[in-house]
């Protein structure tokens, strides 16, 4: 267990872990600047579960890059503020931030097979960062690594931890990232659609460690996907993305209960359900907008079936629907109240 | 937790195979089963040692002239009743003597060619693909412009200059030939850059320094040792002919190219002067392009488990996902 920040025992709500305030992501393109992600904002509180849906193309991924420091610059531009405990991250030193990476803040990806080094075995790629930070022995740093690999329930760690990455299957490889990801108890774990790579049982496996895992240690995490199932078993709050905007935030049950944004009520009548009737599954018409050819107003509006003339001229703010549950369209009281 | 332990009850009997400890003795045998790689591996370690040992093993000493013996054939027995396995020159030095001094100067001349430019390629290249920008402009348009010079005038052109000799003409392959890995190694890094796991390296806080040595470079070492293995031919017969033009290693010392140069005038009447260094240079060329095959293979950390197990018999199909 992890001992309590000092704010988080004195204060009713916990202090935020991780603050984005206006986070925005550009890339020099031949056809101009485009926008990919056009001013985020979000908190994550210690251990908590924060849940990101968006389509491919949304500014989910690269949103969370920018955290991470991972966008390359040129072509890519981030602005805006990444407060971890307080400190700006995009602000500070290289060195300071490739500190916190690792460290504090871990990532895993969605293809674990072609995140892991083919070169080294698992064993030294589990241990890199322990061995890095912590400056330890080889003997050490194996000992550690079969340490971590038992911690995310791959069996006979002792006998495997000399293996190569293409040794293993798709899911134990991304045990093996998860543990990589674990080697120095991080405060947040980022997962970038951890299980879209794994069949549907293998993806089951991995989000109950992941739960486990995140109860043991007490670490935030935040969920990018685009399995809407996934969300409602796994995430406290969620947060749906289109074109590069947070459309709707809310708790879990308030999203899946009284979705307030057309967008959102659109994905969630296109999940298949197995107490619904059957039948075609609805669809939302039309295809999301490319980043260079962002709609003017509310980006979804040429998508919307409630579309009114504000929605062409003017983007709608996030604006509160209930208590921690925001929706960002022209029309909220009333898709409420219907 | 039962669904866990379905999903790796199958796995050790699937991945027992491809878990093999890579041991010396795992390569020892896998080239053992490769009969061509093998036979051109002892060629290469046969040359190696004669080339090391040849104060020691060569029967004669290369350049004592023997006037009486002049001019013996292949097999032949001089006058003297000495045995001369490749023949004599024309000054009756025992050719084959004269072969294996040479090959320590033709060898060491394409050794360290090779690692000279290979160092400074593969150096220049990395750090092109990794940083882009301004440096990956400058040195890529510096390699086109080097590969459109006539490399054999450049080579010329400089030992006129700077005189041959052995310590130059390392220095001009290295100057020559540096493109080709820096070539190599830089379209490689592009290649790895864009994988995810340097992007995870960054993202568990991998400093540069340690991402190109830990992460990209072994995964380039497969492709790299080809192109090593093929240069140490490229130099050898580079050395060969710039010996042949009387620009590379000078008399007394010798090497292939300078004894085909020498051999060439006699050509018509005492044919082995020029056969038998030719042979050497086409053999050791030969068997370093072999040799390099069958590197490619077994130093590729994904596919190497394939050459390093013992084939299986037929009615065992095995599943070669990759």
């Amino acid at each position: 267990m992890r001992e309590m920040h000092p704010s988080q025992t004195t204060d009713a709500t916990p202090a935020p872990l991780l603050e984005v305030r206006d986070l925005r992501v550009s890339f020099d393109t031949p056809h101009g600047l485009v926008k990919a992600v056009g001013g985020v904002s979000w908190t994550l509180s210690p251990g908590e579960t924060l849940g990101i849906i968006g389509e491919s193309g949304s500014g989910k991924s690269v949103g969370l890059e920018a955290i991470m420091g991972l966008i390359k610059s040129p072509p890519g531009h981030v602005a805006g503020q990444v407060l971890f405990e307080g400190e700006d991250v995009l602000t500070m030193k290289e060195s300071r931030r490739r500190q916190l990476r690792g460290e504090k803040i871990a990532m895993i990806f969605q293809d674990a097979m072609s995140a892991l080094n083919p070169a080294l075995t698992v064993g030294t790629q589990i241990a890199e960062v322990y061995r890095l930070r912590r400056r330890c022995s080889q003997t050490e740093a194996e000992r550690k690594a079969v340490e971590l690999m038992d911690r995310v329930k791959i069996p006979s760690a002792k006998s495997r931890v000399r293996c190569y990455p293409h040794e293993f299957s798709g899911g134990m490889c991304q045990r093996v990232m998860i543990a990589t990801a674990l080697a120095l108890n991080p405060l947040i774990l980022i997962a970038d659609e951890p299980t879209t790579a794994l069949d549907v049982t293998v993806q089951r496996q991995i989000m109950t460690l992941l739960a486990d895992l995140q109860r043991e240690d007490g670490m935030a995490l935040v969920l990018i996907t685009h399995d809407l199932g996934l969300v409602a078993e796994t995430v406290d709050r969620a947060m749906v993305m289109y074109a590069g905007r947070v459309v709707e935030s809310a708790p879990v049950s308030a999203l899946f209960d009284a979705p307030s944004h057309p967008y959102t009520r659109g994905l969630i009548r296109s999940m298949p359900r197995i107490d619904g009737a059957s039948g075609a599954l609805h669809a939302i018409g039309g295809t999301p907008p490319a980043a260079g050819r962002m709609p003017r107003g509310c980006a979804f509006h040429p998508r919307c079936t409630h579309r009114i003339d504000r929605c062409r001229a003017e983007r709608p703010a996030l604006r509160p629907v209930a208590p921690r549950h925001t929706a960002a369209c022209h029309l909220v009281e009333e898709m409420t109240h219907d | 937790m039962s669904a866990v332990d379905t999903n790796t009850a199958a796995l050790p009997e699937e991945e027992h195979d491809r878990a093999v400890a890579i041991t010396w003795r795992a390569y020892a045998k896998a080239l053992l089963r490769d009969r061509v790689a093998f036979v051109s591996a002892v060629f290469l370690l046969l040359l190696l040692i004669a080339a090391a040992g040849a104060h020691l093993l060569a029967p004669y000493d290369p350049n004592h002239a023997n006037l009486g013996a002049r001019f013996v054939p292949p097999l032949g027995t001089a006058r003297d009743g000495g045995f001369h396995l490749l023949g004599t020159d024309e000054l009756g030095r025992d050719l084959f003597s004269r072969l294996m001094h040479g090959a320590r100067v033709s060898m060491s001349i394409g050794l360290l060619g090779a690692l000279c430019s290979g160092i400074v390629g593969i150096t220049l290249g990395v750090l092109a693909g990794f940083y882009r920008g301004l440096l990956e402009d400058l040195l890529m348009r510096a390699v086109d412009g080097m590969m459109a010079l006539p490399s054999l005038l450049i080579a010329l052109f400089i030992l006129f200059v700077i005189g041959p000799g052995f310590a130059n003409l390392i220095l001009i392959f290295t100057l020559l030939h540096w493109m080709v890995f820096a070539r190599m190694a830089r379209s490689l890094t592009l290649n790895h850059q864009q994988s995810t796991y340097i992007t995870a390296a960054r993202a568990i806080g991998g400093s540069d320094r340690r991402i190109i040595l830990t992460h990209l470079l072994p995964n380039m070492v497969s492709p790299l040792i080809v192109l090593f293995t093929l240069e140490i031919a490229v130099l050898i017969l580079s050395e060969a002919s710039l010996s042949f033009l009387g620009f590379g290693v000078q008399a007394p010392q010798s090497s292939w190219g300078l004894m085909i140069a020498r051999g060439r005038e006699y050509i018509s009447s005492a044919w082995w002067l020029v056969v038998m260094p030719g042979a050497a240079i086409f053999l050791t060329a030969l068997a370093l392009n072999l040799v390099a095959a069958w590197a490619r293979a077994i130093t590729d950390p994904v596919q190497r488990w394939r050459w390093l197990t013992p084939p299986r018999r037929k009615n065992q199909p095995v599943d070669h996902d990759a």
